[in-house]
């Protein structure tokens, strides 16, 4: 048993507390997901379990954690080794040795233990969690699922009581996903681990868990079965937001209890209505695109419509090339074959100057863009670079996230203002079509609502939007059609409804539950405030 | 029979490799030399692996080659000796009173380029064989192979090697980033949107590491009982103090006898003594350490082969060793087999496992190229 006592943790005396006397108890063999909105102190309550806050954030922490009633709150991370293992955020930036052997081996040399021991605890991790076939390889060349489970087996080598893990499927498709899922379930049920999940895309998680804490923004956490606190919760999946909407009691956590509630919704809304929206012409034509560097194939052969005022998300596996697609489309990337056509220019041909009147891209890490101290500084030096008039760069921000303090330094804002800053310096050279990598990772359900809003209206504006995800959830909120990729050649494509119905790892929580091409909850309620005027 | 493939301890492919060197080192004999690195490209084609590092061979190839080019270039424009044959009769260069002894170019003769050429071979073979061993052996696993005491050390070195292709792939992703907003006036102005990104990265992946490393246990101090830290440090101050007084009794004429040898001797001896006592300190094992295993001990034992061979059948006979510059260069049935025995590690050693088969189909990160 593990417990946190009156935990108030703060960065400094003039901001407010992270964590105000928070209280929260984990036992063995229980699964106990962490949820919140963005910044309301996840990753600090996660991080004062093992001791990396404050040793590693700074700040003051004071309170009390207990293992077993006996404090460890002054052992610093290193000293509680054996007892709390800790899975952060991008597992390959935690890793110390180049093998998974090597991986898994190495908090068992710091532990000291002797190497009969190691051999034996190596092998069957390995197999518990079933990467036995991976064990000489090279981390670097391990897709993003399986460098997870590795991260995973290299703490659980060191046989910890609980094992604390910091958004484990944030950067995962939805299949990897669900496997480092089960290994979770799988740890709490054989080896009764206490195992401590912070998740945004609580629609994954929340099936698993046996309890949840929830963090309110004002640093207290209330603990409590995953149903009743999702209840009221400011963070809900769909199927929750269904739930509520439609009154269900007890809410139904997984598809196969919610199914049982819909019988009668179902039969009441029958199919869902054809999405019209009017689309202007192509702006964008790419014909039998070849993407590859050395041996590799990226992208195969795609070719691609992308319409004004229309929506397109481009869905797939990790490494299935998704982003290799969107950096040729935008030119910067030297495809090997095909055509690119925007306007009837070739973007790949074009000075970066004027390529990004053409195509405007956001990269999977938006803060790249980012170099200046503050947010005034970043919008001014956009409107410079596109010799816009001043002030334009701000306006767009203003309408794409209202009130973003000026003089905040980039790296301050929240993950939403950071990507609407990043959007409104894309945007401030006023590109036919914009496209954003990976735009949700990190963002909370009203930020994603958000984000929507924002693609929405650029699409509305008469642009072409193209995104790349695996958030099954925001692509039925968001997009018009869809493309799905693997190895690099286009498996299908068309209207979101159509693809994603086709295929069971690609639909959101609503059409699991409905059918009959139902994508959100919103779909849901304009249907039936029109049946009922 | 197919042996089953691993990788050889680092320690046997550089006693190898040094074993090589010192037998280059004997000679300027081009026949020779040439043998000795065409034995050492042999073994390396054999035996290396496909970690990232073993494509470093190519690189060092291509310095022995410039410092080949560069060393007869150099004997051209400062032509020393002017006998033999003359190729190309270029006038000397009248250079002021106070360069005498310098001649520049002047009649470019056979022998000077063939003394030139013959220099560098010996040089670069050099290079080759610390080219070699670099990729024949794991830099981490040598790195772990050191004593306990100098773990820290290890680990550090371990990190920064791991952080250079990560700092790189970060540059990458930047500077194609740039170009999506366009490029800012001023070349400072341009220089730092490239260099801050970057750097604000590295310190996040170094932290990201640190706190990885520390939340896994690295760092944790064993239960050292106070009189023993005492002891650590009291031997190593003495043994420091001893090897400085000694290497300067040694260097000083004036200082009694001893001042010099016996002290830098007792110095060392007490400094490996608190070697082995910090050592105690660090509670730490090691997973399937490399182990000196026959083949290992074959390896390096061509080596010491090599070189000792080398220094009686190459060294001894001056006329092998450097031979006069007109003429073919002698060689003698000795000297050959010498070398070639240089060779065998391709067949003692096992085969080195295949860590990046899969490479190929690589789900990689995706980052703009």
């Amino acid at each position: 048993m593990i417990e946190l006592r009156r935990l108030t943790f703060s960065y400094d005396d003039h901001t407010a507390p992270v964590l105000h006397g928070a209280d929260l108890t984990v036992h063995e063999g229980e699964l106990m997901l962490v949820a919140g909105r963005t910044g309301t102190g996840k990753s600090t309550l996660l991080g004062s379990f093992n001791g990396l806050v404050p040793t590693f954030t700074g700040g003051r922490l004071s309170g009390d954690v207990l293992v077993d009633g006996r404090s460890v709150l002054h052992q610093p991370p290193r000293e509680r080794a054996h007892l709390v293992g800790y899975v952060g955020q991008d597992p390959s930036r935690g890793f110390v040795t180049d093998t998974v052997e090597e991986e898994l081996a190495y908090g068992m040399e710091q532990l000291g233990l002797s190497s009969e021991t190691m051999r034996r605890r190596v092998e069957e991790t390995l197999d518990l969690l079933g990467i036995a076939d991976l064990r000489a390889r090279d981390l670097r060349t391990l897709s993003g699922g399986q460098q997870q489970r590795v991260a995973i087996g290299a703490v659980l080598t060191m046989h910890p009581r609980f094992l604390v893990l910091d958004e484990p499927t944030s950067a995962l498709d939805p299949t990897a996903a669900e496997e480092v899922l089960a290994t979770l379930a799988r740890l709490v049920q054989d080896l009764g681990l206490g195992v401590v999940v912070a998740e945004h895309r609580l629609e994954r998680v929340a099936p698993f868990a046996d309890r949840m804490a929830l963090l309110h923004g004002d640093g207290t956490v209330e603990t409590g079965a995953p149903a009743d606190l999702l209840a009221h919760a400011p963070v809900a999946p769909p199927i929750i937001e269904l739930g509520r909407w439609a009154g269900w009691q007890p809410l139904p956590l997984a598809v196969r209890d919610a199914r049982r509630y819909a019988r009668g919704l179902r039969a009441t809304l029958g199919d869902a209505p054809e999405a019209v929206r009017t689309a202007g012409p192509a702006v964008l034509e790419a014909r039998d695109l070849r993407v590859g560097y050395g041996h590799v194939v990226a992208v195969r052969d795609v070719s691609l419509d992308l319409l004004a005022g229309r929506v397109t998300a481009v869905m797939g596996r990790n490494g299935s090339g998704k982003s290799s697609l969107l950096w040729a489309l935008q030119g910067s990337r030297p495809r090997s074959k095909g055509s690119v056509a925007v306007g009837g220019s070739d973007p790949a041909r074009l000075a970066p100057d004027e390529r990004r009147r053409l195509v405007g891209l956001v990269p999977q890490t938006p803060a790249d863009l980012l170099y200046l101290e503050s947010v005034d500084a970043e919008l001014a030096a956009a409107d410079g670079e596109a010799a816009a008039p001043a002030g334009r760069a701000r306006s767009l921000l203003d309408r794409l996230a209202p009130g973003v303090d000026g003089t905040r330094h980039p790296r301050d804002l929240s993950e939403g203002q950071r990507l609407a800053l990043v959007l409104a310096i894309v945007l401030s050279s006023d590109p036919a079509v914009v496209a954003l990598d990976e735009p949700t990772r990190g963002l909370d359900y009203p930020g994603k609502a958000a984000l929507a809003t924002m693609l929405r209206a650029q699409a509305g504006a008469g642009r072409a939007v193209l995104l790349s995800t695996h958030d099954v959830e925001f692509v039925a909120q968001v997009a018009d059609e869809v493309v799905v990729l693997a190895d690099g050649e286009v498996v299908s494509s068309g209207p979101t409804a159509r693809v994603v119905a086709e295929s069971p790892a690609f639909a959101p929580q609503v059409l699991k539950v409905l059918g009959r091409g139902w994508l959100t909850v919103g779909q849901v309620e304009d249907a039936v405030r029109e049946q009922v005027p | 029979m197919r042996r089953p493939a691993r990788d050889l301890h680092p320690g046997a492919w550089w006693l190898w490799a040094l074993g090589l060197a010192v037998a280059a080192s004997l000679t300027t004999n081009p026949l020779l030399l040439v043998v000795l690195m065409a034995v050492a490209g042999f073994v390396v084609m054999l035996r290396r692996s496909d970690h990232p590092w073993s494509g470093s061979f190519r690189l060092y190839l291509v310095v022995a080659l410039v410092i080949v080019v560069v060393r007869v270039v150099f004997r051209t424009v400062f032509s020393g000796v002017a006998t033999g044959d003359v190729l190309l009769d270029l006038p000397v260069v009248p250079l002021p009173g106070w360069a005498s002894g310098v001649r520049l170019l002047g009649p470019i003769t056979v022998d000077s380029l063939l003394a030139g050429l013959y220099d560098g071979l010996r040089l670069a073979a050099i290079v080759v064989c610390v080219g070699a061993a670099n990729a024949l052996a794991n830099p981490k696993r040598l790195l772990k192979s050191m004593p306990p005491a100098l773990y820290e050390v290890g680990t550090a070195v371990v990190v920064a090697v791991a952080i250079l292709p990560q700092l790189s792939d970060s540059l990458r992703r930047v500077r194609a980033a740039r170009t999506l907003r366009g490029v800012p006036g001023g070349r400072l102005a341009r220089l730092r949107g490239i260099v801050v990104p970057v750097m604000e990265d590295a310190l996040e992946r170094s932290v990201a590491l640190a706190a990885g490393m520390d939340a896994r246990g690295y760092g944790r101090s064993a239960a050292v009982p106070p009189a023993q830290r005492r002891t650590t440090g009291a031997l190593m101050i003495a043994g420091l103090l001893g090897l400085c007084v000694g290497t300067d009794g040694l260097l000083d004429g004036n200082a009694p006898g001893w001042l010099g040898r016996p002290l830098l001797l007792g110095g060392a001896l007490v400094a490996l003594a608190g070697f082995v006592s910090a050592g105690r300190r660090v509670q730490r094992s090691r997973y399937r350490p490399d182990r000196w295993a026959p083949p290992e001990l074959a390896v390096a034992a061509t080596g010491v082969l090599v070189a000792v061979g080398g220094h009686f059948l190459i060294g001894r006979d001056y006329a092998v060793a450097h031979p006069g510059i007109p003429g073919v260069p002698p060689v003698t049935l000795a000297a050959l087999l010498v070398l070639l025995v240089g060779a065998l590690p391709a067949f003692v050693a096992p085969p080195a496992p295949a860590v990046g088969a899969e490479r190929v189909s690589r789900p990689r990160r995706e980052v703009a190229a």
